[in-house]
Parts: C-alpha cells; sequence; structure tokens
C-alpha cells in the first residue's frame, strides 16, 4: 500500500534530501518502520521511547493522529501522512 | 444608464433598508437627483440645503471618490457603482483626512464606517518586530489599527534587513521598537505606537499583554513561543500565531478555551532539535506571506467577520507552492487549557529551548 509523506523543509534530510516520498504501511506505525529501514536514524527524530515526540505532529490527510489511533491508525492506498515539527522562526 | 447605488449602514434605513439601489442618470449628480425623489429623506443626508454635498459625504464611482474624478459631474456607464459614504459612525466623527486613508475599507459592507471606528479603537500587540512582527504591524498600522504595542529586545542588525521590513540601512544599531515606531508613525500618523524595549518574560508578560485586545505572535524562539502562548491564555486574549523556517509557514489563530499552541506543540524540542531562521536560513518574502496572513486574521477579528483560522492550522510550502490546512483541535490533556491542567503560572524556559534570551545572537 503506498502513502505519499511529506516533510517540511527541515526534516527532508531525513528522508533522502526529498520533500516527499512514498513509504508502505497498513498502519502510522509501519509506514515509520519502512521509512526507517530505508532512512536509518529517521525515527528517532520523530519518536522517542516509542512514543511520538512532543514537537512533532504527524498529520493523515487533515487529521492529528493523536486523535485518531496513533501508531495504531490504519492507512489506505492514497493516503498523505504530513510530518510536521514545531518552527521557531519568526 | 443604469447604475448601482451602495448604501451603507447609517443611511439604509433612509432608502427602505436596501444595501443596493438602482438609479439612473448620465453623471453623479443626476443619479444622486434621483436617489433624492426615491429618498426623500436620503436626500437631506446627501444634500445641503444649497444643493451642495456636505463635506461629511464622499461620493465614490467604482472605489474613487469623486473629488478627484470631475466631481457631480462625473459621467456614469451602466454598471457603475456608486457609493455614498457618511464620516458619522457610532456618535463619532470620521475626520475627512480618516474618510479618504480609509476608503477602499469604508466603501466595503463588510468594513463600513463603524468597521473602521472599530479598527480604530482597537488595540493590537505585536511580539517581535521581526521577519513576521514587521508586514503584520505595518499592514495593521495602514489598516488604522488605533494602537500598536511593539514588544522586542534587539537592535537591527544588517542581516534583518534581507527580510524584516520595518528597519532600513540607516536603522542598523537602533532598538528595534524604536525604529518600528519610526516606520508604522511614517507611513499612518493617525496611529499610536507603544513600544516595550525589553524581553517578554514571565515578570512583564502579564502586565504588557493585559493592556491589549488580540496578540500575534512573531516571536524567533520557543522561549518565547511558550511564554506567549501561556500569558495570552491567562490574559484571555486571542493569539494570531504565526511561525517561518526555511520554506515552510505556519499560521493558525488560538483564542482562549479552542486550543492553544501546547495543545499543538505540548513541549518545546530539546535544544539543537529544531534549528532557529539564524541556523538553518529562511526565504525573506515568506515573512511576507506569513506575516500579512497574520495581519489579516487581525483584521477579521476586529471586524468580526468572515471564518477565523481557529481550529485549523494552515501549512505554506513555498516550494511547492501549495497551502493546505489541517485540523487543530483542543486537547483534554493539554497541561495549560485541558481538563486538568498542571500549568498554572508562567514559566521561564529561559536556556532550556536551545535559544536561550536576552540573545543578539539567535535573530530572526
Amino acid at each position: 500500500m503506498a502513502i505519499q509523506v511529506r516533510v517540511t523543509a527541515n526534516f527532508q534530510k531525513l528522508i533522502g534530501g526529498e520533500r516527499s516520498v512514498q513509504g508502505e504501511g497498513k498502519t502510522l506505525g509501519e509506514l515509520l518502520d519502512n521509512l526507517e529501514q530505508r532512512f536509518p536514524g529517521f525515527k528517532d527524530n520523530v519518536m522517542t521511547d516509542g512514543q511520538l515526540q512532543r514537537f512533532v505532529n504527524i498529520y493523515l490527510n487533515d487529521e492529528d493522529i493523536r486523535f485518531l489511533e496513533k501508531l495504531e491508525t490504519p492507512l489506505n492506498e492514497g493516503d498523505v501522512v504530513s510530518i510536521l515539527p514545531a518552527l521557531a522562526g519568526g | 444608464m443604469a447604475v448601482t447605488v451602495y448604501i451603507p449602514t447609517p443611511f439604509r434605513r433612509m432608502a427602505g433598508n436596501q444595501s443596493y439601489v438602482r438609479a439612473e442618470g448620465e453623471n453623479v449628480g443626476e443619479v444622486l437627483d434621483e436617489l433624492g425623489r426615491n429618498f426623500p429623506n436620503l436626500r437631506d443626508m446627501i444634500y445641503d440645503r444649497d444643493g451642495s454635498i456636505p463635506a461629511h459625504v464622499n461620493i465614490y464611482v467604482n472605489n474613487q471618490e469623486i473629488h478627484s474624478l470631475q466631481g457631480k459631474g462625473t459621467p456614469v456607464q451602466d454598471g457603475d457603482e456608486l457609493a455614498v459614504i457618511p464620516a458619522i459612525a457610532g456618535g463619532q466623527t470620521l475626520t475627512p483626512e480618516q474618510v479618504t486613508r480609509y476608503s477602499r475599507h469604508i466603501i466595503m459592507p463588510q468594513v463600513g464606517p463603524v468597521g473602521q471606528r472599530k479598527l480604530m479603537g482597537a488595540k493590537v500587540l505585536v511580539v517581535g518586530a521581526g521577519g513576521l512582527g514587521s508586514p503584520s504591524a505595518l499592514y495593521l498600522a495602514l489598516a488604522g489599527v488605533g494602537t500598536i504595542g511593539i514588544v522586542d529586545f534587539d537592535v537591527v542588525d544588517l542581516s534583518n534587513l534581507q527580510r524584516q521590513v520595518l528597519h532600513q540601512n540607516e536603522d542598523i544599531g537602533r532598538p528595534k521598537t524604536e525604529s518600528a515606531r519610526d516606520t508604522l508613525l511614517s507611513y499612518n500618523p493617525d496611529i499610536n505606537v507603544v513600544i516595550h524595549d525589553t524581553p517578554l518574560t514571565s515578570d512583564n508578560a502579564m502586565e504588557i499583554i493585559p493592556q491589549y485586545d488580540i496578540v500575534v505572535n512573531g516571536a524567533d524562539n520557543f522561549t518565547t513561543r511558550y511564554m506567549v502562548n501561556d500569558a495570552a491564555y491567562f490574559a484571555g486574549k486571542p493569539l494570531v500565531d504565526g511561525s517561518i523556517l526555511l520554506f515552510d509557514g505556519q499560521l493558525t489563530v488560538y483564542k482562549p478555551g479552542q486550543g492553544c499552541y501546547r495543545c499543538l506543540f505540548p513541549a518545546p524540542p530539546p535544544p539543537g532539535m529544531v534549528p532557529s531562521c539564524a541556523e538553518a536560513g529562511v526565504l525573506g518574502a515568506l515573512t511576507g506571506v506569513i506575516g500579512s496572513l497574520q495581519a489579516v486574521e487581525v483584521l477579521k477579528l476586529i471586524l468580526d467577520i468572515g471564518d477565523s483560522m481557529t481550529g485549523r492550522l494552515l501549512l505554506y510550502d513555498a516550494l511547492s507552492g501549495e497551502f493546505r490546512t489541517v485540523k487543530l483541535r483542543r486537547d483534554p490533556n493539554c497541561p495549560l487549557c485541558g481538563d486538568n491542567p498542571t500549568i498554572t503560572g508562567l514559566i521561564d524556559y529561559e536556556g532550556f529551548c536551545g535559544a536561550p534570551f536576552p540573545s543578539h545572537e539567535v535573530t530572526a
């Protein structure tokens, strides 16, 4: 199941320099594992101790996965997953 | 020639409670004559005893004031739109200069003279006179927002001038608050600018923020962002939040009780995890996009029009040219605004967020 993953510019170095990549997984957790296999070190930037970092949000389409089923959130073909860290610039 | 005439709220009851009426004539004078025949009470408002248009009423043809055209002799075409705009609103008078300065606002029914008076009576605090604070403060000043507060402790640096439009070459080395005040007043001397030449801290945030109606967040570090969020929540003030980095921008509006920055990001990242603009860079014009959108959201709040960005987070990716919106919910577990809050006072995160303040090295 191909899922589009988008990141902000300051995270693109984590996924091989691209703004968006295709990932695989039936759930969000599987998708993150898939990205970690291809881009070692990726997960350390979005998770800590098995939990999402508190300054990084992940959206399935337009919904924050914290308000869905978190890492258990099921994914469907054509979904867009966005990884969004807090930005401090002003 | 058949034209449409916009009747603003103060005159509407004299024109059958209509916002727009049709009238005919070859020029403005003939249209106004017909208007006066159809609505005798309105005639008394748009003509003096000697038949001239009183000084406190401006007539517009397609948004152009007729004094800059041919006065009452200005010819009109089929489909033209006239507007009859009085300088009286809410018992207070707009000066003729104000009527002209704000004419493009006043002519819109969503603003009108009443809305313009609201803008002139509003007090908005802009935190940070940097990349975001510059365009937002600038457009608020141009819009006639009556009192604009500016908080910043920094001085203007050459590297700021790639994006911070409040400051110019000759301002290098000056406090940003002073440079900002001078620029805003040179654009619009009709407003009041209050400067707070200090970092926002737990000592002063609850003195400064309650003086204002709305807060604009243009801070360049997590320390201040959490401080502004918490203080605005405690003070019960809406917070128009924007942030930027590299080619990305984020924008939302937090209304107390409807979600806050800690609902979105419960805690700041550890030092070094997310870079500042000084460390990573930012496309200068991007600050104009997000800062201008912040000004738009402030004006909407003051005027009470449209749909606020409350509950939605706007994401702008300058590289792809895409705007997207995701949902932003109040988190019942939020440590600040949740059901069982654990944060009940302001916290100084000094030295905690990777961008300690005061610092003259980390400026956005």
